[in-house]
């Protein structure tokens, strides 16, 4: 269980978010959905406090995030962001035993249980045998994947994505959320996602989280918070909206 | 690439870590043997036996630690910085530890311990101004970072300059033969204190390495998976600084070697920090010994400075690393 209680957060002197509360039930998924410079990427950077909030808490299983360390933040929260270059040769093996950081000494070895950690989380991304690649040699796609499998190897309840399926194709988009929703229905995690696929979140979302100017314009299932009037208010695009025949879900669709 | 798994990394650590100790007597032994006069180190008359121990031994010994300081120095800041192209030296690193040690030659004479203790805190000073210089709200890119060094270097070479006038002629031409990174002052002394300092750098950075195989990939990935930002950058920025001040107040700014060093442990060994760290220490006192050598055999009877040879090798990698990038 993930709460959000009352947070106030920005930089400087500038608020981003202003007096958000929400909570993610375990098992289940929370689309994070808003125009861009809503604050969806501060919100999630609170959420495994590489930034402090200005007022309010987060608490992870009753546990406030503040009492926490790093690396006992690191064990039950994971995070797929964008990620920098690097301009050193780190092989992909190398980069997803990064989750394992936090496990066993922060020198030394990783363990027998962190090379299988990484090596089940690579597999379940569809990277076997790319384990001795280089980062900087892969494509966008690859690399996105990769990003996926470090968070995986961490085996964190929690999983915070931004934007995840930005440089992926249509079977690896569908196999991003596919593991996401594993990863939480199968082991009782959870995960919050910041999309712009509004389509993407009506299908794999249990809740749905709008943000408009760092308040939070609705926040429910999809079927109640994909509204003409809401989307309309949140991207200024009108859409029209109808059933996904096979699934039943919200479908959006823009109006041009 | 090994994987980098407990067993097998255990093994290439103590294969490789071998090959480096090898390499590093081999060096010894050699720098220890040739030079303006050639020892056959088996069969010593008393003078070869004193030019041995009093002259060539503490100045390769000194140049062995300074070698290991600088080359940890530059694995650890690369990695922290994440940028191949950072180096104690063109940084300003060394320059500022150069500053420290002229301040402790002026205020404290010949006291041997001021000049180390004043050019770790000239050193300190250098690492906060550049990195502070070079930090932006968009964070800090590899040209940004260069920049702040080379003007951080210029403000320190001028101000070193003006502070030679105050020094008589003699002691003039020897400071600035020190300048250039010049191992023929050594003591043993000196060395004692250069090792001391060099194993607790090494000790400290390698604590730090697989924070630092974080760090490499990105700031914000490395607070997200677990590590202690601050405290890691504190440590690698405190114990770099320590490095270079002692490495240069026992032998002027040899530059390049926090360079060349562990760019070649990267191609044999990879990136990770685990193998990079320790491995610049053994591959880099191999390196300055054997560039001392070089620079006392050359033109012998006379003498290069050792930061003239370093800089000759170092210079063209630079320029091929930065058009790789």
């Amino acid at each position: 269980m993930l709460e959000v209680r009352g947070i106030k957060a920005g930089y400087g002197g500038r608020m981003v978010l202003d007096g958000i509360s929400f909570e993610v039930a375990d098992g289940s998924i929370t689309a994070v959905l808003g125009a861009n410079g809503a604050g969806k990427t501060t919100l999630v950077r609170l959420l495994n406090r590489s930034l402090d909030p200005f007022a309010g808490s987060v608490v992870i299983d009753g546990r406030q995030l503040a009492d926490l360390s790093r690396r006992q933040i690191a064990r039950s929260v994971a995070v797929v962001a964008q990620e920098n270059e690097t301009s050193f040769p780190v092989s992909v093996l190398e980069f997803v035993l990064a989750g394992r950081f936090a496990h066993g000494s922060a020198f030394g070895w990783e363990s027998e249980r962190d090379i299988a950690a990484a090596e089940t989380a690579m597999n379940l991304c569809e990277l076997e045998g790319m384990g001795h690649r280089l980062m900087n040699e892969l494509s966008g796609g690859e690399r996105q994947r990769v990003l996926l499998a470090r968070a995986l190897a961490t085996e964190a309840g929690t999983l915070l994505l931004d934007e995840p399926t930005a440089n992926l194709d249509l079977s690896h988009q569908a196999m991003m959320f596919r593991l996401v929703r594993e990863r939480t229905k199968g082991c009782g995690g959870s995960a919050v996602v910041i999309t712009h696929d509004l389509n993407l979140a009506s299908e794999f979302a249990d809740q749905i989280l709008l943000l408009k100017k760092g308040k939070i314009a609705a926040c429910g299932p999809p079927e109640e918070v994909l509204t003409e009037d809401l989307i309309a208010d949140l991207f200024e695009v009108d859409v029209l909206l109808d059933r996904n025949p096979r699934t039943g879900n919200v479908r959006i669709t823009t109006l041009f | 690439m090994t994987k980098p798994g407990s067993s097998a990394g255990k093994r290439k650590a103590l294969r490789y870590g071998a090959g480096f100790a090898v390499l590093l007597a081999a060096s010894i032994l050699v720098g220890a043997s040739l030079g303006a006069e050639r020892l056959s180190i088996f069969s010593l008359s008393e003078t070869e036996s004193a030019i041995l121990f009093d002259i060539r031994l503490p100045r390769v010994l000194l140049g062995a630690c300074v070698g290991a300081s600088l080359a940890v120095a530059g694995a650890g800041l690369q990695a922290l910085l994440r940028n191949p192209l950072a180096e104690p030296y063109l940084l300003g690193v060394s320059n500022g530890a150069a500053l420290g040690t002229m301040v402790a030659i002026i205020l404290f004479g010949s006291f041997e311990f001021a000049r180390p203790a004043l050019a770790f805190g000239g050193a300190a000073l250098a690492t906060f101004a550049v990195y502070q210089i070079a930090r932006s709200k968009a964070g800090m890119n590899a040209e940004r970072l260069i920049l702040s060094g080379v003007i951080i270097t210029t403000l320190l070479s001028s101000v070193i300059i003006l502070l030679t006038s105050l020094l008589d002629a003699t002691r003039l031409r020897s400071f600035t033969f020190w300048l250039l990174g010049d191992l023929s002052q050594a003591t043993m002394t000196g060395f004692w204190i250069c090792f001391a300092a060099a194993i607790a750098g090494t000790l400290i950075l390698s604590t730090q390495s697989r924070a630092l195989n974080l760090m490499m990939v990105g700031e914000r990935d490395a607070l997200d998976f677990g590590v202690e930002v601050g405290r890691t950058r504190l440590a690698v920025f405190a114990a770099s600084a320590g490095l270079v001040g002692v490495a240069v107040s026992a032998s002027g700014s040899v530059g390049f070697v926090g360079l060349i060093v562990p760019h070649l442990i990267r191609l044999f060994a990879g990136s990770d920090n685990r193998f990079v760290i320790p491995f610049s220490a053994l591959f880099g006192a191999s390196f300055v010994v054997l560039a001392d050598t070089f620079a006392r055999t050359l033109i012998a009877p006379r003498e290069l400075p050792v930061g003239a040879i370093t800089a000759l090798i170092g210079c063209p990698l630079f320029i091929w690393l930065l058009r790789k990038n």
